[in-house]
């Protein structure tokens, strides 16, 4: 009560970290994309809102994968279309 | 094993839980370096083989390995999971539902879990359980209509109150909050007596009856204790822990509740999840949910097909149905969207907007007659003719 949900604490959430410019560029000069193509998250997402982030940034998420023990995966912050 | 064989396994590119088995099947044994060599290269070639090869049609593959077990699913199934008593849906409308990303499931329910200081004692569970259950004014005293000076007198029953822990200033408090606020009615004026514990309504149109029994319905059924949208909940003991199980599901409003333990409490509601904890944790929930509905009807699908259903349905940071509104309804290509449903609304609106189809998906493909962009229909070989007359 008072202090804002943490959700990264719920064990559903993975980790999310922002990732810095270079490591971006590197992500994409490995997978040969661009940056549009990664998978989106929004800025107003409970999880980004706990990590920061604004809009072009690439969070990284690692994930408890139930095949590989541990995954990574990236999504790129865009804003949430209006309706 | 040595440490610096250790450092070269953390080093291939090999799944984390791979390379942790690796290295706990050698952490005892006595190998030389060449054998390390010849053991590294025999898991890495095995890896290679697993992968699933480039231009290979994982989605159809997904498709059919979720659909067709799904035929086999009973139609109907509402079922009382457990002892607990509490409808849930499950079988094959169950898992409908989670592909179609509705925003409410038809039997929303939450499993949650409490802190260590509640967790193993009843009667706190219970305290909690009271905080969140959904109690309307009625189960906490008499309630009559004076006819004769048109009024609604609420007597609370203070041995209620005390065990249910709460006082009568806030039942007094809540109830006329929560009719103005949750009910829309708002003719009317509230007199609360704490000692005589006692609260009289009186309506501000005294001269019908309807509307001194219209208040009289609101009053009885207003909810003065617990979240609204919390119908029942169940105490259960599981693994020497209690647990409360709810019908209905409101994720936002029970984490609030002193007791409640945040980290593990989850709800059957996906898009719910997705709003409060985020996409991330909205793709774990499809994934668990669709997983859970098919074991339990006995039928075993790789875990790979749900995770490549539930990364497409949460592309885009939000939960998307499977579906004309998500992710058939928004393909690139004219053809491939006219192919799955209400074709020609599709294609007029593509004419009007002079749209302009690349041809670059399996769909289109096949209607207009080409190889595929799939297996070796995705390989395109390109001779240089250099050097032909030498």
């Amino acid at each position: 009560m008072g202090a804002p949900l943490d959700v990264l604490k719920h064990e559903m959430v993975p980790d999310h970290q922002i990732m810095s410019e270079e490591e971006v560029a590197d992500l994409l000069a490995a997978y040969h994309i661009s940056l549009e193509q990664l998978p989106k998250i929004y800025h107003d997402d409970p999880a980004v809102k706990v990590t920061g982030g604004d809009v072009g940034n690439v969070v990284r998420i690692t994930r408890d994968s139930r095949t590989a023990g541990r995954a990574e995966a990236y999504r790129l912050i865009v804003k949430r279309p209006k309706k | 094993m040595n440490s610096d064989m250790e450092q070269r396994i953390d080093s291939l590119d090999l799944p984390y839980r791979t390379r942790e088995d690796l290295k706990a099947s050698l952490a005892e044994k006595d190998i030389t370096d060449e054998q390390f060599d010849q053991i590294l290269a025999m898991v890495f070639s095995e890896y290679q083989k697993t992968r699933i090869e480039p231009c290979e049609a994982v989605g159809v593959v997904a498709a059919q390995s979720i659909g067709e077990p799904g035929t086999q699913m009973t139609m109907r199934t509402f079922h009382y999971a457990g002892v607990a008593e509490i409808n849930v849906t499950l079988g094959l409308p169950r898992l409908i539902e989670i592909m179609d990303a509705r925003r409410e499931p038809s039997t929303p329910t939450m499993a949650i879990h409490l802190l260590d200081d509640w967790a193993f004692n009843r009667d706190r569970a219970r305290e909690v359980s009271w905080q969140i259950e959904a109690a309307p004014l009625h189960e906490f005293g008499d309630i009559t209509i004076d006819m004769e000076n048109m009024q609604v007198l609420v007597l609370l029953n203070k041995a209620v109150c005390d065990r249910r822990k709460i006082g009568v200033d806030v039942i007094i408090e809540a109830a006329s909050r929560k009719i103005r606020e949750k009910r829309h009615f708002r003719d009317f004026e509230v007199e609360g007596d704490v000692k005589k514990a006692s609260i009289t309504f009186t309506p501000k149109n005294q001269e019908s009856y309807q509307n001194l029994f219209q208040l009289a319905e609101h009053v009885r059924n207003v909810i003065v204790q617990g979240i609204d949208d919390i119908e029942r909940v169940v105490v259960r003991k599981e693994g020497g822990e209690y647990i409360l199980y709810t019908e209905g599901s409101n994720l936002k409003d029970v984490f609030e509740v002193e007791g409640v333990d945040i980290s593990r409490t989850r709800s059957n509601n996906i898009s719910e999840i997705a709003d409060v904890l985020g996409i991330e944790a909205g793709r774990n929930a499809i994934i668990q949910e669709a997983l859970s509905t098919l074991n339990e009807q006995g039928i075993g699908v790789d875990v790979r097909h749900i995770m490549l259903v539930a990364d497409m349905m949460c592309m885009d940071g939000e939960v998307k149905q499977i579906g004309r509104h998500g992710i058939a309804g928004e393909k690139e290509s004219v053809l491939s969207r006219a192919a799955f449903e209400v074709t020609v609304n599709h294609l007029l609106d593509a004419a009007i907007a002079n749209e302009v189809d690349e041809l670059n998906g399996v769909t289109e493909n096949v209607i207009v007659g080409q190889p595929i962009q799939l297996g070796t229909g995705d390989v395109k070989l390109i001779a240089k003719p250099i050097n032909l007359k030498t």
